[in-house]
């Protein structure tokens, strides 16, 4: 199944794009899209424990993925 | 109730408006504006980036549980996003009510978890021609993030649970 995985500021930055899609095995979790993330190049800036989110909703990493979920990983808020 | 991610100019005079009603004795109006420092470093100008979709799901949440503690649907919000001035507003809350007291609250309470949930980032210009990302950290590694982020986790998943 794949996955569409969103960045932002400055890990989009660090990692020098804003998305990417990732083929995963089904069951896979919100934590495996992490792992996958954490080998490319430029992964080495994220923190341990990022907040995360699936299709648009704030999410643990244990979160189990459907074909088509869209996941972000995002950085500190700033907004205001 | 109303919550959206805008690119252009924030009309506060037209939120305060938006939220205006005779049954209403007190209309509080919260602008955030640009500031020309930041931790000590003068700042030129501001660049706001949102993941758009879930920023304006994420505010229109925040105004319902507003709506819901403070006992008024007269709320409005407003973030901006792209390159701002100096002096420009960057968020603007209306927040209309019978009583003031309940105004000031429910304003006070979506500024706050705007700050903390909202997934907007902003890029700082600063005098010297640099650019930092606020809150990212300066790569003197993870341990200043850490803690706040796991804070930030347990109160997304007690208020997914309220609002379900």
């Amino acid at each position: 199944m794949t996955v569409t995985v969103l960045l932002f500021a400055s890990y989009a930055d660090s990692l020098g794009m804003k998305s990417l899609a990732l083929d995963l095995s089904p069951g896979a979790t919100v934590g495996d899209v992490l792992g996958h993330v954490r080998a490319l190049p430029g992964a080495d800036r994220l923190p341990a424990s990022p907040l995360l989110a699936v299709n648009e909703r704030y999410a643990k990493r244990e979160r189990v993925l459907k074909s088509g979920d869209e996941v972000a990983i995002i950085p500190p808020v700033a907004g205001g | 109730m109303r919550a959206a991610v805008v690119v252009a100019k924030i009309d506060a005079a037209r939120l305060a408006a938006e939220v205006a009603g005779h049954h209403n004795g007190a209309i509080v109006l919260f602008i955030g504006t640009v500031r020309d420092v930041n931790d000590g470093r003068p700042v030129t100008g501001m660049e706001y980036t949102a993941y758009r979709s879930m920023a304006e799901r994420e505010m229109a949440d925040i105004a319902r549980e507003a709506a819901e503690r403070f006992g008024t649907d007269d709320i409005v919000v407003e973030h901006r996003v792209g390159v701002l001035e100096l002096g420009d507003a960057s968020v603007a809350i209306a927040v209309a009510h019978p009583h003031r007291g309940s105004a000031y609250d429910a304003s006070r309470y979506v500024i706050e978890q705007l700050k903390a949930r909202v997934p907007i980032w902003k890029l700082e210009h600063y005098a010297d021609g640099t650019r930092e990302w606020v809150g990212a950290g300066s790569g003197k590694g993870e341990g200043g993030s850490g803690d706040p982020d796991s804070d930030l986790e347990s109160t997304h998943a007690s208020t997914s649970e309220r609002g379900a």
